[in-house]
């Protein structure tokens, strides 16, 4: 009969048990999940049962890491994201999250740009920790995505971004997403990219700030290839700060609309 | 004369002859916090102070506002 394990399809015996399979295929597990469910004691198997076994604190292979995430995603999308690169810059409350949901989608390279470190008021927003704080952002970054997936390339750059290294720095993004603060920084990363690589999509966002309704924040098409996420008018201002949730909502906008165009959809 | 143009799908008249420039400056946006489409083309920030603006002329402003 045929049973999944981790992931994968295998041939077993009819009267396979799980302890019979644990001592075949990884014998130092020591967690087993059947069907969703931990088990302790031996049980018998029956067809198409999905056995997962787990050996505590070991990192699963590259080929664990692709098998789950195509059982996951299917092997169309998962082919399709796994050989796609994308640039982030900014790497704070929009960018940091963004780049872990890109991670766990199975992107296979980040590009990420931000001169910044990590300070305490960051935490509040951001996907950074305690003990990263001081460190620059993308290292800090790069170690956390390596925590979720570590089978993506990250490139970091500690840089600030310019007219003049954008388009250098982004050059093999395949889609790009601006994560900046500053208003003006991101209508000069908008016009800079876009200038370059008018084929090219590019996801911002512009009023995430508050804790207004989530309902507001939409993901548009604008000018170009331009796909716009937020409310476009709540800016971060005093009595008006950046909170985890409806900055996060945005952050996840940006994030599906990167997935959406990678796969071949319009955004919207 | 007053040139009529469309901002964002909408009708709008400014006093001739106008530049991007002045367009902007006449409705109190920052033409460092947009993106714009002219036309149908991208423009440069840097460009915005010499690009003139005639009858039927369509454009796009994105307007950004702070916060990330």
């Amino acid at each position: 009969m045929q049973i999944w394990i981790n992931e994968q399809r295998h041939d077993v015996p009819p009267d396979a048990s799980l302890f019979g399979v644990r001592d075949q295929f990884r014998p130092q597990a020591d967690v087993m999940i059947v069907n969703g469910f931990p088990e302790t004691a031996d049980l018998p198997l029956t067809e198409n049962d999905r056995v997962v076994l787990i050996r505590r604190g070991e990192t699963p292979s590259a080929e664990e890491f692709d098998a789950l995430l195509t059982a996951r995603h299917t092997p169309g999308v998962h082919e399709r994201l796994k050989h796609a690169c994308v640039g982030i810059a900014g790497a704070g409350g929009l960018g940091s999250p963004i780049a872990a949901a890109l991670a766990r989608s199975g992107i296979g390279k980040l590009v990420v740009a931000d001169y910044d470190v990590v300070e305490p008021s960051n935490l509040n927003r951001q996907m950074y920790f305690i003990d990263q704080i001081g460190l620059p952002k993308v290292k800090a970054l790069a170690a956390t995505l390596a925590r979720i997936n570590p089978g993506v390339a990250v490139v970091t750059h500690i840089v600030r971004l310019t007219r003049d290294n954008i388009a250098t720095l982004f050059a093999e993004v395949d889609v790009m997403v601006e994560a900046l603060d500053d208003a003006r920084a991101k209508a000069m990363l908008t016009e800079t990219f876009m200038s370059h690589f008018p084929g090219k999509p590019l996801v911002a966002a512009s009023g995430v700030a508050g804790a207004g309704s989530a309902n507001t924040i939409v993901t548009r098409r604008t000018i170009g290839n331009l796909y716009l996420v937020g409310d476009g008018e709540t800016a971060a201002a005093p009595g008006t700060g950046l909170m985890a949730p409806r900055v996060g909502v945005a952050a996840h906008h940006q994030a599906n609309a990167v997935v959406q165009l990678l796969l071949g959809d319009v955004p919207a | 004369m007053m040139l009529k143009i469309t901002i964002n799908g909408k009708p709008h008249s400014f006093p001739e002859p106008a530049t991007l420039s002045g367009i902007l400056s006449h409705l109190g946006i920052d033409p460092a916090r947009v993106a714009i489409e002219h036309n149908g083309t991208i423009l440069l920030q840097k460009a915005f102070p010499a690009t003139p603006v005639s009858a039927g002329d369509q454009l796009e402003i994105v307007q950004f506002v702070g916060g990330g």
